[in-house]
């Protein structure tokens, strides 16, 4: 594998990851629990499109194949997409999204963090935008967090469920492979064993201050590096590029 | 008397050009009034996100997708800013929420109507918001201080969505043979209810003489649909769409585009609840609310807790 391929390949990875998890929190459009999380929500999804933009579109430049940002969005199927398993999970009740975006937004919070150091870059310059991005998504559902996780008695059962869910799709955040191997060897991406580390340190006392437990279970889900993933994610491609789709070629 | 002293003094005010504010003196009529206005206007907002928010899922590359989701949360703000507002007439969110949930409260009639294909997000951008503007733009010179101040900041954003929409249509009507038709089928089940959103015609909406002079309405409902209509047929002239609307006419004598029958039994059936979509739309904001509940409960027992540590 070249170092032009594994870029490609990472860069798969972190776009599609933004450009899912955004379609699922504009999912919530209209439906929120009160109107400012309605505002947050769109505002947050935002931030993950544009994010998902710019990363697929710097892929599409590492690719060289004339495709462009909206090609890779809506022209491959779902096989070919490498967003990470948990972007994807359905948004269930608002203690499924909060936990959701708890457990990914401080994956990216220091994903990011490292990746500004990055000696690709472009992709510097697109850490150092999104890092103060999430940094304000990480304080919102970190509030979530201590309020669903501590608030009354259905709001904290509802959020162990949660977190019992989606526990088992935190793992394979930190699964490295070759991609991983070039990439850190050249000083574009971090080793994720470290990214690991940081994450729990500072997802578990969050855990432990919304009274809530770290699910005992030690399975975890994997297969998003190889694009094998959820049921789910058929469902939500079908959707996103129908329209896309339906009219080949035409701009708009 | 006392009241009529307070009225003369609120009318030479107003007739001044001055601004009331929350903590001035006003008729009760007025404030009534205002908080009808006021509160159907932001629910008009925040149902107004269904329809499109309907097509953010499905846009049809990335940069409409972040346009849309942009003008949704634009929608949203809109929403909170006069539900805020409105709030300073005495009244809180819950209880215009409470009115809007059991139909006490309207909110646009527009809004009733389904998006049925991505043009319609164009169609809605250019012709809903472009009304809306027109009304808005009237409504900015008005009485009450919160609410004209919205007007002109809500105004800026909403000018923004019609030219994003009709680019959107500009598009289409450029677009392949599809496109165009997709584009032209929009218009043609936009363009009515657009006109109509702007309320009954003089005829049957006599404009009461003490609410213009309160400056709570500012102009009629038929001039203010006239300034749209000219504004807008040109428009669509330009991208090669038409207006359907076979009475249509430019009277060189006036310099007004002429319509032909607005069919207002319709527009008085949609309000009535009986609209392609009120149930949905209404069923759809019950449903929000109830199933935040428990989100809202928890929010509030935390930040009890919270205080209770802190004492």
């Amino acid at each position: 594998m070249t170092i032009q391929e594994a870029k490609f390949q990472y860069l798969l990875r972190l776009g599609d990851s933004s450009l899912i998890i955004g379609h699922r929190l504009s999912e919530w459009c209209g439906s929120g629990p009160i109107l400012e999380e309605d505002i947050a929500l769109i505002n947050i999804a935002l931030d993950f499109v544009g994010n998902a933009t710019a990363i697929l579109g710097y892929a599409a430049t590492v690719e060289g194949n004339g495709r462009t940002e909206d090609d890779l969005a809506f022209l491959r199927g779902e096989r070919e997409f490498r967003n990470l398993l948990i972007t994807e999970q359905p948004n269930g009740d608002y203690a499924a999204t909060i936990t959701r975006q708890f457990l990914y937004d401080v994956y990216t919070y220091y994903l990011y963090e490292a990746l500004k150091s990055s000696k690709d870059e472009t992709i510097a310059a697109l850490a150092e935008k999104s890092h103060k991005e999430i940094t304000y998504h990480l304080r919102h559902t970190t509030e979530w967090m201590y309020r669903l996780g501590d608030g009354t008695a259905e709001s904290h059962e509802r959020m162990q469920n949660a977190m019992n869910d989606l526990w088992m799709f935190t793992g394979e955040m930190f699964d490295m492979d070759e991609v991983d191997a070039i990439l850190i060897k050249e000083g574009i991406a971090p080793d994720l064993n470290t990214i690991k580390e940081k994450w729990e340190a500072h997802v578990k006392p969050v855990i432990a201050e919304a009274t809530l437990q770290v699910p005992s279970y030690n399975f975890k889900q994997k297969g998003s590096r190889e694009g094998k993933h959820s049921e789910h994610l058929g469902f939500l491609l079908a959707e996103m590029q129908s329209v896309h789709r339906s009219f080949p070629g035409a701009k708009w | 008397m006392e009241d009529e002293k307070k009225i003369a003094a609120f009318e030479a005010k107003i007739a001044a050009g001055n601004k009331i504010e929350p903590k001035d003196w006003m008729p009760e009529a007025y404030r009534k009034q205002l908080i009808r206005m006021m509160s159907q206007h932001a629910h008009s907002e925040i149902v107004g996100m269904l329809p499109e928010g309907n097509w953010i899922t499905r846009a049809p590359n990335l940069r409409r997708k972040a346009i849309l989701l942009a003008k949704v949360q634009d929608e949203a703000g809109h929403g909170l800013y006069l539900y805020s507002a409105t709030e300073t007439l005495g009244i809180d969110r819950t209880e215009l929420l409470e009115q809007l949930h059991t139909g006490k409260a309207k909110y646009s009639s527009i809004f009733n109507y389904p998006t049925l294909t991505w043009a319609d997000i164009g169609a809605i951008g250019w012709l809903v918001d472009g009304a809306a503007i027109m009304n808005q733009t009237a409504l900015a010179r008005g009485s009450y201080g919160p609410y004209s101040r919205a007007m002109v900041r809500i105004c800026k954003e909403e000018s923004f969505h019609n030219r994003q929409g009709y680019e959107i249509m500009m598009h289409l009507a450029q677009g392949t043979p599809e496109q165009k038709a997709m584009a032209q089928d929009a218009l043609n089940r936009w363009w009515w209810p657009s006109i109509m959103m702007l309320g009954p015609s003089d005829d049957q909406s006599p404009n009461s003489e003490q609410l213009m002079r309160w400056k709570v309405k500012m102009e009629s409902n038929d001039a203010i649909r006239q300034r749209f209509i000219d504004r807008t047929v040109p428009q669509a002239d330009f991208i090669g769409l038409s207006i359907p609307d076979k009475d249509l006419k430019f009277n060189e004598a006036t310099g007004h585009y002429e319509h032909g029958p607005i069919n207002w039994e319709e527009f008085f059936e949609v309000i009535k609840g009986n609209g392609p979509c009120n149930a949905k739309r209404l069923k759809a904001r019950t449903d929000a609310d109830k199933k935040g509940r428990w989100v809202r409960d928890a929010a509030v027992a935390y930040a009890e807790k919270k205080k209770l540590k802190a004492a």
